[in-house]
């Protein structure tokens, strides 16, 4: 194996090799990666350093960029979702941080995802009344169709695989998926403009690229969030920023 | 309003779709002209004399023409250079054929290459007729443009240059016709249609253009 090794934010990082056996296909990645952390405390070393918290793909914290590819080979699953049996022995397998001037590495391969909680905070709320006296949430009326579209975007983990492999590490995945699910429901009307416009800004000032329309994030997103989601983006942006 | 539009992420992309698609209407207008050299010396000489006197032409669409072209490469770099700097450290291992399509990835590239044939293009035929009009005021002949642009056709590298940089064209027009719809929000729903358009646009004007010039260089 060959993983990035990066002490802290400051100091520069590199590639270091390790070898590794008797690991059974039926293993998660996850648990590869903790029998390979004990071999190195055993030998006296600095385990690496990665992410994880659910391990069955809802966390969306399990970043690492296998191969290649966010979350590895495997298409539509997280990295704590992936298994052995999609390598082969004798494979190298090169594991590096997802990698994004937005992302800074804090260790190893744990990098700084805050820049996506900024980008929803900037979203701002929904005056919903939950204060006591909360409707109850089928007295108002949503199309089939749109609930559907509203519930698929908001699948969203967060994980940043979208920006991870988009050449230009653009976040517009992931924000068209969090303005769509709101701008899709009625609740989410009221405050749609200043949500699209205050999203956008944030995940410019972080830092990521632009769009390009590769659609590379679509096929690495492991919850699959469709390209229409950038496409609403793009409209519902432009008709924000017509009306203000 | 427009200002803050355009100083977005999202408003520049729409800014480079707009620019773009004039450009592809441009280009179908370009070949449509082009075209009726192959069959027709009276019927093109008479639409370019039309297109080269003509003051609406000249004076209105050709510098709107020149600006739009500016602006797409200008912006191209622009947001080239962003997204380059979006990843200061690259990846050891970056596996982008298997998520995403090669024309997709280089259009700076495509679009490079259209850029430096632009400037084969204008030295041969605009700074020619530029100076042929405006500067050297030379007598209005409506019937010379046929033979001049067979003419031109005549040196196998031009031909072979032009050839390649449509070969160029076509791998920028088919990803940017259909990212350009997407940048302007048509809906995913459609893509396969948008998609069949596009190749089909990317590849056959192109063609047509290589056609052209290989026809003239072979017919005379
Ligand atoms: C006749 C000439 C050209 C035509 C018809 C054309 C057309 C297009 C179209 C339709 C797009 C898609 C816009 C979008 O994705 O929203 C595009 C994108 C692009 N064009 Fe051109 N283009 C031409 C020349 C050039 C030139 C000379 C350059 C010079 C560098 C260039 C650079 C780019 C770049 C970098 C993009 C991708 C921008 C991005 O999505 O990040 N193009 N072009
Ligand atoms: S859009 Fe997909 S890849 Fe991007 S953060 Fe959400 S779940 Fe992850
Ligand atoms: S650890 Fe939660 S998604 Fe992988």
């Amino acid at each position: 194996m060959k993983i990035w090794r990066q002490k802290n934010s400051k100091e520069k990082g590199k590639i270091v090799n390790y070898e590794i056996d008797e690991i059974s296909e039926d293993m998660s990645f996850l648990e590869m990666m903790d029998v390979l952390n004990e071999k190195i405390v055993l030998d006296g070393g600095d385990p690496v350093a990665f992410d994880h918290d659910c391990r069955e793909g809802i966390c969306g914290s399990c970043s690492m960029f296998i191969n290649g590819e966010p979350h590895g080979p495997d298409r539509g699953v997280t990295t704590c979702q992936l298994h052995m049996r999609k390598f082969k022995d004798g494979d190298t397998i090169y594991i590096e941080p997802f990698r994004s001037r937005a992302f800074p590495i804090i260790k190893d391969l744990v990098v700084d995802r805050t820049a996506f909680d900024r980008i929803q905070q900037a979203g701002g709320y929904i005056s919903i009344n939950t204060s006591g006296n909360t409707l109850d949430a089928n007295t108002i009326p949503v199309e089939k169709e749109n609930a559907d579209k509203a519930f698929d975007a908001a699948t969203c983990i967060g994980c940043g695989a979208c920006v991870a492999t988009c050449k230009n590490s653009s976040a517009m995945l992931f924000v068209s998926a969090k303005v769509s699910q709101f701008a899709l429901l009625p609740q989410g009307k009221v405050e749609a403009t200043d949500r699209v416009l205050n999203m956008v800004k944030q995940m410019d000032l972080e830092g990521f690229g632009n769009c390009t329309n590769t659609g590379a994030c679509h096929v690495e997103c492991p919850k699959g969030i469709s390209l229409d989601y950038i496409a609403k983006l793009n409209t519902e942006y432009a008709k924000a920023s017509l009306k203000k | 309003m427009l200002k803050k539009l355009f100083n977005s992420s999202i408003g520049r992309k729409i800014a480079m779709a707009l620019s773009g698609i004039f450009l592809i209407v441009f280009l179908t207008q370009h070949f449509l002209i082009n075209i009726t050299s192959v069959f027709s010396d009276s019927l093109f000489n008479w639409l370019s004399h039309f297109m080269g006197t003509n003051p609406l032409v000249q004076f209105v669409l050709q510098p709107i023409l020149i600006a739009g072209v500016l602006f797409h490469f200008v912006m191209g770099f622009v947001l080239d250079y962003q997204n380059r700097k979006a990843r200061p450290v690259s990846y050891a291992v970056f596996s982008g054929s298997k998520n995403s399509l090669m024309v997709s990835r280089y259009m700076i590239l495509s679009g490079a290459v259209i850029l430096s044939f632009l400037g084969l293009h204008f030295y041969d035929f605009w700074i020619p007729e530029m100076e042929y009009k405006y500067i050297e005021f030379k007598p209005d002949d409506p019937n010379r443009y046929h033979h001049e642009l067979v003419e031109k056709f005549q040196d196998p590298t031009k031909v072979v240059f032009y050839c390649i940089s449509f070969v160029f064209l076509a791998l920028h027009l088919v990803h940017g016709l259909a990212s350009s719809t997407q940048s302007l929000g048509t809906s995913n729903r459609y893509s396969s249609l948008i998609k069949k358009i596009s190749y089909s646009f990317g590849i056959f004007i192109p063609l047509g253009f290589c056609f052209i010039a290989i026809y003239h260089f072979l017919s005379h």
